[in-house]
């Protein structure tokens, strides 16, 4: 059995839907990205000046990083939530279900089209980002690295979201209640030196504050948290979730009567 | 060896409901296969456990010779399945819906794209291949399901209800089409709530009620059972209002038709050589009932 193929293609059914409704996967992350450029950078940016503990870089600068991140993250995961609950609901799961696809083809089929969606939007802000600043560099692969993992990480949060969910609500429910304030709150838009020493702590419980100021560090070569606990906290994560959606999937959780 | 082997399938849902009571069945090569039942009697959860929608808590099942638990892979690329609901993204075109389900199966597009071809143009909606699924009618989306079965040349085939909602053109070309893949060597497992479309295809038949097998045997064999035939009599003449034909039932319908009830031990000669009868100018019989049916409701309120 060639399980490459069926691999390749629920890999390509996923990524043909991310082209064809482009305008709601690709624009979107665009639009509100130049918009934040323009009001927290431009206008607001200008104002604030420099972060505590990145001094040299400009707050537009600091910012880059931290919305790369907030798109990398909310559309690998919606992606994948929004694809794998569209086809339990359509049935088109069953199509996948009934042949001799692995379990594990079938999450990589659907992980695929999240990191494919993440990197997309990825590019699209760093282009959108250069219009209103430029930057370097520090540490290319290390950069690649950060994204793919963290695409790689959310898309299984998707999945799993996916799996559980019963109704629409199910999927926007975790994004909006969940995700958007650990991301908001995660050191996308302030360094968290700027908090007092208790929220500082409180701030320290949130994993999403790692994940960023890993890739901050990757990009800027400079971060406020020890990049090396970002990477660990990342890739114990991205394992131990794996391991939980294939349990999921190997019972039917979700998908099985 | 047989194209399905089922012992003791069991399965219980979480409220308690015991759908399969430990049902066996098996299934020659090459047959045209009746599993039949009333709403709830266990079928879609049999063909549900078979193609791996639904867990079952015991028994194995063994698909031409390979058991589904030990070699999942094998066992699946043996089995093609047409389930009774679409089960296809409405906003994929027909050519891709079939073509991605040729690749789950590890079909190469260019010989997925070969069989596509063969299957959209014999089943008449070749000219459909690049329209999105939802443009399509009930009987087209139905014909895109049976390609999407076969894509994968499977040596077993289960359709649940495939002429469901279907016009009787269409129902009997697609007969005619299960007829020929049955020819070519495909086994075939039909679930159906139209007993005229078994009667008329398949050569076993099993009747699922209650979560048990109740009857397995062939079809002349069941039919055998039958009690009565009821036929349906049309003249030329003007019937006599107290029509009495010698040793049989009847029943006027109008003034030119009638119904006679013959007993399963009788010859229909003494039907002929009745006085009144052969006075008749006969224009047409036809037997009124559908024999299945009537056998199926005997069996399955039989409790």
């Amino acid at each position: 059995m060639n399980h490459f193929q069926s691999l390749k293609t629920l890999s390509y059914v996923n990524i043909r839907r991310i082209l064809r409704i482009w305008i709601q996967t690709i624009i979107p992350p665009a639009i509100t990205t130049a918009l934040y450029f323009l009001i927290f950078g431009e206008l607001i940016g200008k104002r604030i000046g420099e972060m505590p503990g990145y001094e040299g870089l400009t707050y537009l600068e600091f910012m880059v990083p931290g919305l790369i991140m907030l798109s990398v993250i909310t559309n690998s995961y919606a992606n994948v939530a929004s694809a794998f609950f569209g086809s339990k609901f359509q049935k088109a799961i069953e199509e996948i279900l009934i042949s001799p696809m692995p379990n594990w083809a079938i999450m990589f089929g659907f992980i695929i089209g999240g990191i494919t969606r993440g990197i997309l939007v990825g590019i699209v802000v760093v282009l959108v980002s250069l219009l209103f600043t430029s930057f370097q560099i520090n540490n290319i692969a290390l950069t690649l690295f950060s994204i793919l993992i963290t695409s790689t990480l959310f898309s299984i949060l998707g999945l799993i979201n996916g799996i559980y969910a019963k109704t629409f609500d199910d999927i926007s429910i975790i994004p909006t209640f969940v995700l958007t304030p650990l991301i908001y709150l995660g050191g996308i838009f302030y360094s968290i030196e700027i908090l007092s020493a208790e929220w500082q702590l409180i701030s320290q419980i949130n994993p999403i504050l790692y994940i960023v100021n890993f890739f901050r560090y990757a990009m800027l070569g400079t971060s406020e948290i020890d990049p090396l606990l970002g990477f660990t906290l990342i890739c114990v994560f991205t394992v131990g979730f794996f391991m939980l959606a294939y349990y999921l999937l190997l019972k039917g959780i979700g998908v099985k009567e | 060896m047989k194209a399905l082997e089922i012992k003791n399938l069991t399965k219980i849902y979480g409220n308690d409901v015991h759908a399969l009571k430990g049902i066996d069945l098996n299934v020659g090569r090459g047959d045209f296969f009746a599993l039949l039942g009333p709403n709830g009697a266990g079928k879609s959860t049999t063909i549900g456990i078979i193609s791996s929608l639904v867990n079952k808590n015991e028994g194995t099942i063994s698909i031409c010779g390979v058991d589904i638990d030990d070699n999942f892979p094998l066992a699946k690329s043996k089995l093609g399945v047409v389930n009774q609901e679409f089960n296809f993204s409405q906003f994929e075109k027909v050519q891709d819906v079939i073509m991605s389900q040729a690749g789950y199966y590890g079909v190469s597009p260019h010989v997925a794209a070969e069989k596509s071809e063969l299957y959209l143009k014999k089943l008449g909606i070749w000219d459909k291949k690049d329209v999105f699924i939802r443009e399509l009618s009930g009987g087209q989306k139905r014909r895109v399901m049976i390609i999407k079965a076969l894509i994968h040349e499977p040596e077993l085939l289960i359709l649940d209800e495939p002429t469901a909602g279907v016009d009787i053109e269409l129902r009997r070309g697609l007969w005619d089409f299960l007829k020929e893949i049955n020819k070519a060597g495909t086994t075939i497992i039909l679930t159906t709530h139209y007993l005229e479309e078994a009667e008329n295809l398949c050569r076993n038949i099993a009747i699922i009620d209650d979560g048990k097998i109740i009857e397995n045997t062939s079809m002349d064999h069941l039919l055998q059972q039958l009690e009565n035939q009821v036929f349906t009599i049309e003249t030329d003449n003007d019937l006599p209002i107290d029509l009495n034909i010698q040793g049989f039932k009847s029943e006027i319908k109008d003034t030119k038709k009638f119904s006679v009830i013959i007993p399963k031990d009788t010859a229909m000669n003494d039907l002929f050589e009745d006085e009144t009868f052969k006075a008749l100018k006969i224009t047409n019989i036809k037997n009124q009932t559908n024999r299945l049916e009537e056998l199926f409701l005997n069996l399955t309120t039989k409790k």
